[in-house]
């Protein structure tokens, strides 16, 4: 089957919201295709498929050659996504009999090919395919395939389909390479189980449900006891597998970030599984999201990095201990162990997190509205009972997290989204009047906001700025400074590398005030008083 | 030398002006003496005194807006026949656009020049096929005027729609279409594609697909979907087809329906982030309107030296133009929707009521 297949179904996936459909879909590929494509496709659904040959580059050179650049540039700055226009607007070459490619042909193709070669390999495929095929085909070999099926969705898609156990699946996972054949033929009961004894398997970690039904408080507020409460940190949550086969440090997703902390690896010198918090953390304090993120998406992970910002992981819950599954365990009995576990390794860059003592949620509820330390977002409340059920099971887990800061603010410039939003001017910066020294007024950009507004709402602003363009830099549009937008966030920072020298995290729009005139915003003295980390 | 079209064809605030002949053509509100094209809502208005169209568009402007809102005199002219208005030849050729659709050809002293309104080129069962006629002056609609808008194959896409049905047995697939002309359409594709189990419309459907039929366009076998189902009753129409307006899917109207996957049948569709925004899960691009190449196609077919563009991407249009040495004017017409956009007026007007 070719590359069109695929593109057929990337294109279901795309927009099919509901997670039984996709599932279907997804098993309908496994049913229908041959090897070695189905397991292609299999693995680029999991995002198991890397290219470094193709860059983008190389695609915008390629269209370039055909299309002239006027209707180009009118077409890109229409549709917003490159992969997208390029898809779309590839003449097509009448004459090509070649047939397209198979998905295990680019592949293969992709790996053989030299560098030089690559350009002339993709002009020969696209020039098979329709637009469907060619913007999977580009999606698939420059990394940019986000279709909204999880790699879990796959496996469960896999189980559904062999009518075998997820768990199963999980666990001879990591056993196996794409294509799969070995899994493919022992899912048809063709051949043996693959053999994963001692590989490092990730979990699916327990999610919590945010705190906001009344009905859902008053259960806790009348049997208080019957809960346990912890803060709920503001890092990235994280498996650590340590195994006889190796260790691994997993995202919530299951995605291997092992390489982006090897300090963390480094001391993970124990067989067992624990869930936490990956958190930067100097001299016990735990520092800003931000600093976090200069650790993310980093291809190499120097020195001064790791001394600049220093992780470590705050443990929430122990799952296995050596071969030992706890997880059918009551949540009071887990933490036993939790506790026993750390003071028996000790293991390095690793903390337990703490429990706070609650006898009314009112005094909880008062802890967590003082917290304003930037790094804690709010409480988790867990049922002392609960077992550690994989996914977000209702009534278990609650996350509570504090009522948000807000500002008036007026919408300043305006730049295309990424993703579904790429067509549509989505993301926002705003700002707020500061009086100078002369007694003129300007505004001062604060932030960026590009969520907390509904499909009709962004429709609006969209047309808006369009409509107020005021000048053009590339993407980003000035408007006209008449427009203000109700932004709350849930912390203000001191920053210096922001002009207006405060930082808001999480800034999101939750409303668009139409009826408030510019002059009536807020001044950038309000935000500044919400500042936490002000000095003495 | 006879006199260029700009001297005597006039675009005023109502839309395109014929200053000899008197008349306009798809006037923006009501006027004394109006050519129109087509029947959509952005072509055809009510109150008009005097309405020239092709016998199929003046049932079509009945059926919308009633005997007494339709035009107070109405003037049948069929395809390819002429009239002569105050020295003006005025003669009407089928725009392939929806049932009814014309260009209007218009003569004064020698030079010639073509409103061709909204039209598509490849072939719809429903509607006789655009014709392309030789002109001074060429008028068109640049709604899907960026070279990202070529359209696929129709049976494609209703193949695309028939592959579904047949994946999710259990649930009703709802098309969103116009109730003008795609409704129509999507139908006798279907029947072409030999689907022929009934196919079920929503109330705002209904009466444009009776017009077609009693106009002659075999539509097979129609139910209307039921209304006044009692509460908790079983959700109805699963592996089914039924078309509807746009906007309905996100209706109460639609709760009825087994776990329906919303399908919308638009140029739109085109563009991923317009599909994603709409949620719709089903994208179908057919459209009524020409793609990029049926564009540059029928302005090489007509030979005219000068092309004006009323409304939609003109700016890539008049470029390209301008890269085959044509003289592009941009008209910018207010009051033409993009039509087939979530925003347009039939999307969301009076027929989207169940
Ligand atoms: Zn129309
Ligand atoms: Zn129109």
């Amino acid at each position: 089957m070719s590359v069109q297949a695929f593109a057929d179904l990337l294109e279901r996936l795309v927009f099919t919201p509901g997670r039984n459909a996709k599932i279907a879909l997804i098993r309908r590929w496994f049913a229908d295709q041959p090897d070695p494509d189905r397991g292609v496709g299999l693995a680029a659904l999991t995002g198991e498929l890397a290219f470094t040959a193709a860059k983008p580059s190389i695609i915008r050179d390629l269209v370039a050659s055909r299309v002239d650049p006027t209707l180009l540039a009118l077409s890109h700055d229409y549709v917003g996504d490159l992969a997208e226009t390029v898809a779309l607007i590839w003449p097509e070459c009448h004459g090509v009999n070649t047939p397209p490619p198979s998905l295990s042909e680019v592949v293969e193709g992709l790996e053989l090919a030299s560098r030089a070669e690559v350009p002339a390999l993709m002009e020969g495929w696209l020039d098979t395919l329709d637009a469907g095929g060619r913007l999977a085909l580009i999606k698939l070999v420059t990394g940019g395939l986000r279709v909204g099926a999880s790699a879990r969705l796959a496996k469960t898609a896999l189980a559904e389909w062999s009518r075998q156990e997820i768990g199963e699946i999980e666990e001879v996972w990591h056993a196996v390479v794409p294509p799969y054949l070995p899994l493919f033929r022992w899912l048809e009961g063709k051949g043996p189980r693959p053999d994963a004894a001692g590989a490092p398997v990730f979990r699916p970690l327990m999610l919590a449900h945010p705190l906001e039904a009344e009905a859902d408080i008053v259960a806790i507020e009348h049997a208080p006891a019957e809960w346990r409460a912890e803060w709920k940190w503001d890092g990235i949550r994280v498996q650590l597998t340590g195994a006889p086969g190796g260790r691994r440090l997993w995202s919530r997703t299951g995605e291997d970030i092992s390489g982006a902390f090897p300090e963390i690896a480094d001391a993970m010198d124990f067989h067992g599984v624990l869930d936490g918090e990956l958190l930067v953390i100097r001299d016990g304090a735990v520092a800003p999201f931000s600093d976090l993120q200069q650790r993310l998406n980093r291809k190499v992970i120097g020195p001064k990095l790791m001394r600049d910002y220093p992780v470590a992981v705050r443990l929430y819950d122990l799952l296995l201990d050596g071969e030992e599954d706890l997880r059918s365990l009551p949540f009071t009995t887990r933490r036993a162990r939790l506790e026993a576990w750390f003071a028996r390794h000790a293991p390095a860059r690793m903390d337990v997190s703490e429990l706070i003592p609650f006898e009314k949620l009112e005094h909880l509820s008062a802890l967590r509205d003082s917290a304003r330390e930037a790094s804690i977002e709010g409480l988790m409340i867990k049922r002392a009972d609960s077992a550690y059920v994989p996914g977000r099971v209702k009534g278990l887990w609650w996350k509570w997290k504090r009522a948000p800061l807000s500002v008036d603010a007026v919408l300043m410039y305006a730049q295309r989204g990424h993703g579904k939003r790429s067509s549509y001017y989505s993301d926002y910066t705003f700002g707020l009047w500061r009086t100078n020294e002369d007694g003129t007024r300007e505004l001062v950009p604060v932030g960026k906001a590009y969520s907390g507004f509904t499909d009709q709402e962004l429709i609006f602003l969209d047309r808006w700025v369009r409509n107020h363009t005021t000048a053009r830099f590339g993407p980003v549009r000035e408007v006209e400074k008449s427009f203000v937008l109700e932004v709350i966030f849930d912390a203000a920072q001191l920053s210096s590398r922001h002009r207006s020298g405060v930082a808001m995290r999480f800034p999101r729009i939750a409303r668009l005030r139409q009826d408030k005139p510019a002059e009536e915003a807020d001044r950038l003295e309000t935000l500044m008083a919400m500042v936490e980390n002000r000095p003495g | 030398m006879p006199p260029h079209p700009e001297t005597w064809m006039k675009v005023t605030p109502l839309g395109l002006y014929c200053e000899p002949g008197g008349f306009h053509v798809d006037p923006t509100r009501a006027v004394d003496r109006a050519v129109i094209s087509h029947g959509h809502a952005d072509h055809a208005r009510p109150g008009h005194a005097a309405v020239l169209a092709t016998p199929e568009t003046l049932a079509i402007m009945r059926a919308r807006f009633g005997e007494d809102r339709a035009g107070d005199t109405q003037q049948p002219l069929r395809y390819g026949e002429s009239v002569t208005i105050n020295g003006v030849r005025l003669t009407l050729h089928p725009a392939g656009h929806v049932l009814g659709s014309a260009q209007v050809a218009l003569e004064w002293q020698g030079s010639r020049i073509v409103v061709s309104g909204d039209y598509k080129r490849r072939r719809d069962p429903t509607c006789a096929g655009f014709v392309p006629v030789e002109c001074d002056v060429f008028v068109t609609e640049a709604t899907f005027a960026l070279p990202v808008f070529r359209h696929p194959p129709d049976s494609h896409e209703i193949r695309r729609l028939l592959d579904s049905v047949a994946l999710f047995p259990e649930r009703a697939h709802v098309v969103g279409a116009y109730a003008l002309g795609k409704t129509q359409r999507i139908i006798a594709l279907l029947r072409e594609a030999g689907w022929d189990r009934p196919i079920h419309l929503h109330g705002a459907v209904e009466k444009l697909c009776t017009l077609y039929e009693s106009l002659g366009v075999p539509l097979g076998a129609l139910l209307p979907v039921p209304k006044g189902l009692k509460r908790g009753h079983p959700p109805i129409l699963a592996g089914e087809i039924v078309i509807a307006p746009p906007s309905a899917e996100a209706t109460p109207w639609a709760r009825r329906l087994a776990d329906p996957v919303t399908c919308a049948a638009s140029g739109w569709m085109t563009v991923r982030q317009r599909a994603k925004l709409r949620a719709v899960e089903l994208p179908l691009i057919i459209s009524d309107h020409a793609d990029w190449d049926e564009l540059l196609q029928t302005i090489d077919d007509v030979r005219a030296p000068e092309v004006w563009v009323t409304h939609g991407r003109d700016d890539a249009l008049v470029h390209a133009l301008s890269l085959k040495g044509i003289r592009g004017r941009a008209l910018h017409l207010v009051g033409r929707e993009d039509e087939e956009d979530e925003g347009a007026p039939e999307a969301l007007g009076e027929e989207t009521t169940p």
